[in-house]
C-alpha cells in the first residue's frame, strides 16, 4: 500500500497575473492520511481544489489512481470522481434536502438500489459518521455545525470511495468536538482503508491522525514527513508554525 | 479487478455452509441483491444452523458488509443462527463497525394519506391567506413606525443608500419601460384606428388612447414591470441576507434592520415609481402618435390638437395618483416575503416568486379599487 494514489508534478495554478502554486510536485500514498498546512493563502486550499478538477492548471500534471486528469475524457473523469468524495469548508449540504437525502443523493445517482436499501445504507453512513436515524430527517439549516461536518463526511463516503479531501474538517468545531472528528477521520481511514487528503490548520489534528505532513510556502512543498521531519526542518515558516507553540 | 460476488453450498461434516466468494461491492450490488433473492433464500430457510464462509472475499465495501449483516440479522428474526466466519482480517473492522448500524429501525417518515393530504394543504393555503393579511399589516406597521422615527430625526434617515436604490429602481429602469410603453401605446393606438375606422370614429382612436394610457394602462404596466424588476431583487437581498444571518447580525447590533435595509429601498420605489409612470404614459403616447401617422394618416400636429382636446389634467391625476400607492404595496410585499426566506436555496427561490405574483395581484386589485373610488368621486 504505499503506491501513490495522487501524484502533482510541477503544478503551477494562478489567479490574474500571479501564480498560487510554482512548480509544486507532491505524492499521495495509498493508505495514508496525509496533513497539507501553510500560512494563509499559501494555496492549500487551491491545491486541493486543482486534484479535484475545480481550478484550471496553467502547467504541470496531476495523477490520480493512475489516470492522468488532464488529458483524461470525460468519461474516464467520472470514473474517478465516483472514487473520491469530497468534505467542502462549509459542508456545502444540498439545503433544499434533509440529511439522509443528502447522503442517498450520490448513492441513487451512481447505483441501482432499492428504496429500501438506500435508506438503510444511508442510515449506516450516518450511524458510521457518528449520528442517530433520527437526524436524518433535519435539514441542512437545522444542524449544527459540528453534525454538518459529519454529514457531509457521510455523503463523502457515500459511494465508498478510495480517496477522501477534507477542507479544514475540523475549523469552527470546539477542540471536544474537533478531537472527536479526529478519531472518527482515524477511524474511518481505517475500517474503509482510505486514503485522506487533509488540509488543515489544527495542530492537533496534525499530531494526531496524519502519517505524514506537507508543508506549503511559497507555492511549494517545503517540508514533508512525519511530525519529527516537521520539527527538524529548517524552513523559517514551518520552524515558526511548529516551534512556535507548545511541544 | 476482482471477480463476481458468488455464493455457492458446500457440504461439510452434516452441516451446510455457504462459500462466500469474490467482490462484495456496491459495483455488483445487482449481482448481489440476484444471489440473496434467489433460491438461496429458501435453502436458509429449510436448513437450521448455517455457516457463511466468508474467507473467499476478495473485496469488501460497507454496501457488502451491510448486506451479510442484513443477511444475518433476517435469519436470527426467522430464529436460524446464521454466523459468518473466516472473514479476512482486513474487513473485520468494517463488519464490525456495520454491525452496530441500523440497530433501532429508522423511523418511517411520516405520511398522511392523498386526500388527506390535499385537504390539509387547501387548508393551509386558505389559513396562509390570513397570515399573508396579517404579516402585510405587519411589515406595514413597521415601515410606517420607522419613518415616523425618521420624521422625527431625518439625520438618521440613510439617504445614501436610498440614493443608491434609487438609481437602481429608477433610473436603471428608465431605458426599458421606456420602450415597453412606446410599444404599447403604439399597440393601442393601432387596434383603436383598425376597429374605430370600420365605423368612420378614426378620431376617437386618439381619445381611448390618450384616456386609456393616462389614467390605466401607463401606470398599471410600469407597476408590473417594477414588480418584477425591483419587487423580486428586493425579496432576493433581503432573503439572502437573512439566509446568511446579516439580518441578525444588524439587529444583534442595535440596529433596527426595517430602518436600515428596508425604509431606504420603500423611499427610493415611492419615489421612482410616480416618475417612471409619467415617464412610461409620455412614451405612450408618442407610440400612440407615430402609430397615428404611419398607419392612421394621421400628421402629428393633428394627434395633439385632438389629444389636447380628448383628454384634461383629471386623467393625468387619476392615473399618478395611484403610483405611489401600487409602489407601497410592492416595497411591503417585496420586503415581507425577502424576512420570511428560510436556511434554503429553495425557499429563496420559493419567496422571490411569491413576492412577484403577490404584488402583481395587490397591484391590480388596487387598480380596481382606485377605479371604483374615482369613478364615485366623479373624476
Amino acid at each position: 500500500m504505499t503506491a501513490p494514489v495522487i501524484s502533482v508534478r510541477e503544478l503551477r495554478v494562478g489567479f490574474g497575473a500571479a501564480d498560487v502554486l510554482r512548480g509544486l510536485t507532491l505524492d499521495v500514498l495509498g493508505g495514508e492520511i496525509l496533513g497539507v498546512v501553510g500560512g494563509s493563502g499559501a494555496g492549500k486550499s487551491v491545491l486541493l481544489r486543482a486534484i479535484i478538477g475545480l481550478v484550471p492548471l496553467r502547467a504541470g500534471t496531476i495523477e490520480v489512481l493512475g489516470t492522468k486528469m488532464s488529458s483524461a475524457t470525460d468519461a474516464q473523469k467520472r470514473a474517478i470522481e465516483r472514487r473520491w468524495g469530497v468534505l467542502f469548508q462549509q459542508g456545502a449540504l444540498f439545503s433544499s434536502l434533509t440529511a439522509l437525502q443528502n447522503v442517498q443523493f450520490p448513492m441513487r445517482e451512481y447505483m441501482q438500489l432499492s428504496e429500501r436499501m438506500l435508506g438503510e445504507m444511508a442510515v449506516a453512513k450516518l450511524e458510521m459518521v457518528g449520528l442517530h436515524a433520527d437526524d436524518g430527517r433535519k435539514l441542512p439549516s437545522e444542524l449544527s455545525g459540528g453534525m454538518t461536518k459529519r454529514v457531509a463526511l457521510a455523503r463523502a463516503l457515500a459511494l465508498d470511495p478510495d480517496i477522501v479531501f477534507l477542507d479544514e474538517p475540523t475549523s469552527g468545531l470546539d477542540p471536544i468536538s474537533a478531537s472527536g472528528f479526529d478519531q472518527l477521520i482515524r477511524t474511518l481511514q481505517q475500517t474503509l482503508g482510505l486514503t485522506v487528503f487533509m488540509v488543515t490548520h489544527d495542530q492537533d489534528s496534525l499530531s494526531t491522525v496524519c502519517d505524514r505532513i506537507a508543508a506549503l510556502a511559497g507555492g511549494q512543498v517545503v517540508a514533508l514527513g512525519t511530525l519529527e521531519a516537521m520539527q527538524a526542518s529548517r524552513h523559517p515558516w514551518v520552524e515558526a508554525y511548529f516551534k512556535g507553540r507548545r511541544r | 479487478m476482482n471477480g463476481a460476488p458468488k455464493l455457492a453450498r458446500v457440504e461439510a461434516g452434516g452441516r451446510m455452509r455457504l462459500a462466500a466468494t469474490g467482490a462484495w461491492t456496491g459495483a455488483f450490488n445487482r449481482e448481489i441483491e440476484q444471489l440473496l433473492a434467489g433460491p438461496l433464500a429458501s435453502t436458509l430457510a429449510g436448513s437450521g444452523a448455517t455457516v457463511i464462509d466468508a474467507s473467499g472475499i476478495a473485496a469488501l465495501d460497507t454496501f457488502g458488509a451491510w448486506r451479510l449483516e442484513r443477511l444475518v440479522r433476517q435469519q436470527a428474526r426467522s430464529g436460524a443462527n446464521l454466523a459468518v466466519e473466516g472473514l479476512p482480517q482486513r474487513f473485520a473492522a468494517l463488519a464490525a463497525n456495520i454491525a452496530l448500524t441500523n440497530q433501532t429501525s429508522a423511523p418511517p417518515p411520516p405520511r398522511a394519506p392523498g386526500l388527506l393530504c390535499a385537504i390539509s394543504d387547501v387548508g393551509q393555503a386558505v389559513a396562509g391567506i390570513g397570515s399573508d393579511f396579517v404579516s402585510f399589516t405587519n411589515m406595514l406597521g413597521a415601515i410606517g413606525a420607522a419613518a415616523g422615527r425618521m420624521l422625527l430625526q431625518p439625520s438618521k434617515f440613510r439617504l445614501t443608500s436610498a440614493v443608491h436604490q434609487l438609481d437602481r429602481v429608477g433610473l436603471q429602469a428608465v431605458p426599458i419601460i421606456l420602450l415597453i410603453t412606446l410599444l404599447i401605446g403604439g399597440i393601442i393606438a393601432q387596434q383603436g384606428f383598425f376597429h374605430f375606422r370600420r365605423f368612420g370614429a378614426e378620431l376617437y382612436a386618439v381619445d381611448m388612447t390618450g384616456i386609456l394610457v393616462l389614467r390605466e394602462i401607463g401606470v398599471l404596466i410600469v407597476a408590473i414591470m417594477v414588480a418584477g424588476r425591483s419587487g423580486s431583487s428586493y425579496t432576493a437581498e433581503l432573503g439572502s441576507m437573512k439566509m446568511r444571518e446579516e439580518i441578525d447580525a444588524l439587529s444583534t447590533m442595535g440596529f433596527d434592520p426595517v430602518e436600515v435595509l428596508i425604509l431606504p429601498r420603500i423611499v427610493a420605489l415611492v419615489l421612482a415609481l410616480p416618475i417612471l409612470a409619467f415617464l412610461g404614459a409620455m412614451a405612450a403616447l408618442v407610440g400612440g402618435g407615430l402609430m397615428a401617422s404611419a398607419y392612421g394618416g394621421m400628421s402629428p400636429a393633428a394627434f395633439i390638437v385632438r389629444l389636447r382636446e380628448a383628454i384634461s389634467l383629471t386623467h393625468f391625476e387619476v392615473g399618478m395618483i395611484k403610483a405611489p400607492f401600487m409602489a407601497l404595496a410592492i416595497g411591503v410585499v417585496a420586503a415581507m416575503e425577502g424576512l420570511k426566506v428560510g436556511g434554503s436555496a429553495e425557499s429563496l427561490g420559493l419567496r422571490t416568486t411569491a413576492s412577484v405574483v403577490k404584488s402583481i395581484f395587490l397591484v391590480i386589485v388596487l387598480d380596481g379599487l382606485f377605479a371604483i373610488f374615482f369613478a364615485s368621486i366623479g373624476m
